[in-house]
């Protein structure tokens, strides 16, 4: 059970990372602080109506409760995290638009379905690109060889080939 | 029993749902599949399983029952199993459940695993969601790990130990032997990212740590130089610019370095100055490192031309066309506007523009800061912007500059007039805003304002015959009519140019009330009103109809109301024996001769029964040949009606000579004191 001294030291620069769609569905959430179900679903639902309240000309940021939302819309997706107070928001633009850019380059032309029908594998990129918030790697080519490297480690448990097969005999 | 379905078939299916009603049914269905699939240990499909209920848990649907699948997934030996059991770990999973620990020795065989990437995946769990006893008991694993020459490993080993350090504090300090190494130049420049980083949080948290670390500096520098010196990097680069987020972590943690420390901060001050200058400032990310840079030379001990540069960058900042860049300049400027006031003041007329932005969050900034610019000199023009600002502003921001609009008037205001002015335009557009406590203060304001008192009242009065709906307004009004009633009837004015108000005392009467009756007012500005009504029985002559109202209030249905009424019922039957007659009598003087008299002062006495009160002239120069007058009002308290004599005294200068005249007054009319 968390008590109060634990979340005061568990300060983190990133506290969470949102993407939902248009209409206020849920896509991806990444969560770097030990938050309650209950606490996290009414935190998606209210914020996704903030965000999705803003019109087109307002800046990216916003602030929300005791933290800084730093939002961005590409097509009809929306990213949206969560910082603290004392962070670099024009960088964090900067992380959204990296971890879009590895989307980009791994789905090739990313589209709002294919985050939709590979959920698993958004998630894996994203947790190559960031751990607790933080960047593990500032190259994109790392990150996605990775990636692919993992890709190939799966593919490898999916069609195991029998000793026969690997003598060429079945 | 067929196979079960796969996730992309389940996902599509789902979506095929046209209404909620239906999803749910479809859901459930699956859910019991997969819950008799568990039930039967099924190993084959169980990382099929779990990946559909995490996609039906992002749906909103619970997933509880798929924790120990989870578990069961991270055990075994398949790299598709751990994938996807790490990520149901971490979704489904969290530091409230015990059941999170049974994690503890996975997570540890893992991290000793031959295969890098699921090493990698231990520690990425552990360094997102581990709790403070995995951490415990994890920490000499990741400590292991920072020290291989693995660089894959050892950047997220790097970011795992922060995470520790952030759970458990007291762990940091077996740290530290790893660190030693960990920017110098035979490493990859991989790990260096997270290197900086783990540092960060360890100077951050600790003083010691601090101090052990300044040594670094020299390092930090150069590497940030030879980032700006490097070609092009396509890996690392971002619109031309090397590595733009291992630039603002350097920044960032030179900043925690210099911060109090002269030498440290002596020896960042070139390269600060070249990443201010060098920097290309087209694109976001350019500014992004600009911002760290300036944010970075505020918090140290940089010297003054550099401070004056990251000023000036910020006010370049405020010029943009990128909102976001405007947004962030605000911000910073707000946080330096104390130490640096001169420096923002330059920028005060492009921050006073941003009142006009349309964006909310720019338009708050812009406020606080320009309240915070305020001073002695520029008062007139900015509260003139500021007005118009409370005019035109989202009501969210009405009682914040209503308030502060009334704290600089009341530190800078240039005279008493422009003090008064400025209240009641505040209270006559944001009336409503104002917040409760403003009410006893500026009724306090006025009553200071001696010489304010009837051009004050005179205001009031007209703003309640336009309207009665803003409470602050109307409390405040009530109050100086039931206290200056007397000078509001006179229509006498201080001021040069009198308001034209004619006020009768039934009119007076009739507007306070008025808001006795009205819808629009609360049960405390009825209280005030009533009061008021009180106060005028004993500076108006109209006496019997103020008992009247009195008298029915007694049986009010507020009890507040109610309870006045029969108090101040009390009061006249005690006192009606007693009921004081106040004659106001306003003096005008004039001169006819060829010079002014100046330092005119008037002085009056009057016989021990009566009582004076004598308020300010309107000015101590009488002007020559008639050219103006100074008026001045005197209220005579006569309880005991006996007839009024004056003496009184004129004292002056007149061409350069003191003038003393002394005179007696008999022949006030009758009824000034009957």
């Amino acid at each position: 059970m968390m008590d109060d001294t634990e979340v005061l030291l568990e300060k983190k620069e990133m506290r969470f990372m949102l993407l939902f769609s248009r209409q206020g569905k849920l896509r991806l959430q990444k969560w770097y602080t030990a938050t309650a179900e209950r606490d996290k679903k009414k935190m998606v639902r209210e914020l996704m109506q903030v965000v999705l309240a803003r019109k087109p000309k307002m800046c990216s940021f916003l602030e929300w409760r005791d933290l800084k939302i730093v939002y961005k819309r590409y097509a009809s997706l929306y990213f949206c995290c969560a910082v603290e107070e004392q962070d670099n928001e024009l960088i964090t633009l900067e992380v959204i638009h990296r971890f879009v850019e590895l989307l980009d380059k791994y789905f090739g032309s990313v589209c709002e379905l294919d985050i939709i029908f590979n959920f698993e594998k958004a998630y894996f990129i994203l947790d190559e690109f960031l751990m607790g918030g933080e960047i593990q790697d500032t190259s994109k080519k790392s990150v996605l060889k990775a990636i692919e490297q993992a890709d190939l480690l799966q593919e490898e448990d999916e069609s195991p080939r029998s000793v026969l097969e690997e003598m060429g005999l079945a | 029993m067929p196979a079960p379905i796969r996730l992309r078939e389940l996902i599509r299916t789902i979506r095929t749902a046209r209404t909620q009603a239906e999803e749910r049914e479809m859901i459930q269905k699956e859910c019991a599949a997969i819950r008799s699939s568990f039930r039967e240990e099924d190993n084959t499909y169980r990382c099929r399983n779990v990946a559909k209920l995490l996609y039906m848990h992002m749906l909103g649907y619970p997933a509880h029952f798929g924790q120990l699948e989870c578990l069961k997934l991270i055990a075994s030996q398949k790299f598709t199993d751990k994938r996807i059991g790490y990520l149901g770990a971490m979704l489904l999973l969290d530091e409230r459940q015990d059941v999170h620990l049974l994690m503890t020795n996975c997570i540890k065989n893992d991290l000793n695993h031959s295969t890098q990437y699921v090493q990698g995946l231990s520690l990425c769990t552990l360094g997102c969601m581990g709790s403070s006893e995995m951490c415990r008991d994890l920490a000499g694993e990741v400590e292991k790990l920072l020290k291989t020459s693995n660089s894959y490993l050892r950047k997220k080993a790097a970011l795992c130990a922060v995470h520790v350090i952030r759970k458990v504090p007291e762990l940091m300090e077996m740290f530290l032997p790893a660190t030693k190494n960990l920017l110098s130049e035979k490493n990859h420049g991989e790990i260096l990212h997270t290197s900086v980083v783990l540092l960060t949080e360890m100077c951050e948290r600790s003083p010691d740590m601090l101090s052990h670390f300044r040594k670094l500096v020299p390092q930090l520098v150069r590497i940030l130089k030879n980032l700006i010196m490097s070609g092009y990097s396509p890996e690392h680069d971002v619109s031309g610019i090397s590595d733009p987020f291992l630039q603002v972590r350097i920044l960032r943690l030179l900043r925690i370095l210099g911060k109090g420390d002269d030498d440290s901060s002596e020896a960042m001050n070139d390269i600060l100055a070249q990443v201010a200058t060098n920097t290309e400032t087209s694109k976001n990310v350019g500014n992004a490192i600009l911002y760290e840079t300036v944010l970075t030379i505020m918090d140290i001990k940089s010297e003054s031309g550099l401070r004056v540069l990251a000023i000036n960058i910020l006010g370049r900042f405020l010029l943009n066309n990128d909102k976001n860049i405007r947004y962030v300049a605000l911000t910073s400027l707000l946080k330096t506007v104390q130490t640096d006031h001169n420096a923002v003041q330059r920028h005060r007329s492009t921050i006073v523009d941003c009142l006009k932005d349309l964006d909310v969050s720019i338009k708050r900034r812009a406020m606080e800061l320009s309240f915070a610019l305020v001073n002695g000199n520029n008062i007139r023009g900015m509260m003139k912007e500021l007005l118009y600002f409370l005019d035109s502003c989202d009501p969210d921001f009405k009682a914040d500059c209503a308030s502060g609009i009334f704290l600089a008037a009341e530190k800078y205001a240039p005279s008493k007039r422009w003090h008064i002015d400025t209240v009641m335009r505040v209270l006559t557009t944001a009336g409503s805003y104002v917040r409760d406590d403003s009410v006893p203060n500026l009724i306090q304001l006025i009553t200071n304002s001696v010489e304010m008192h009837a051009y004050t009242v005179q205001r009031l009065y007209k703003a309640l015959l336009d309207d009665i709906s803003q409470q602050p307004l109307v409390q405040v009004a009530s109050w100086c009519i039931g206290e200056y009633g007397d000078l509001l009837v006179s229509g006498q004015c201080e001021e040069e140019e009198p308001i034209q108000v004619d006020a009768l005392e039934d009119e007076v009467l009739d507007v306070l009330e008025g808001l006795l009756v009205s819808n629009l007012s609360t049960p405390v500005t009825r209280a005030y009103s009533l009061t008021a009504i009180m106060k005028l029985s004993t500076r108006f002559s109209s006496v019997n109809r103020i008992k009247k109202v009195v008298s029915i209030y007694g049986s009010s249905i507020d009890v507040e109301l109610q309870q006045r009424a029969v108090e101040y019922n009390a009061l006249f039957k005690k006192y009606d024996h007693m009921s004081p007659n106040i004659a106001v009598i306003t003096i005008h003087a004039t001169n006819s001769t060829e010079a002014d008299m100046t330092e005119f002062v008037f002085q009056a006495a009057v016989p021990k029964t009566f009582q004076l009160q004598l308020l300010s002239p309107s000015s101590n120069v009488v002007p020559a040949l008639n050219q103006g007058s100074v008026t001045q009002v005197i209220r005579v308290l006569n309880p005991q009606k006996q007839q009024l004599r004056m003496r009184i005294k004129l004292t002056y200068t007149h061409k350069g000579s003191p003038v003393q005249d002394l005179a007696e007054v008999n022949n006030f009319p009758p009824q000034s004191w009957q």
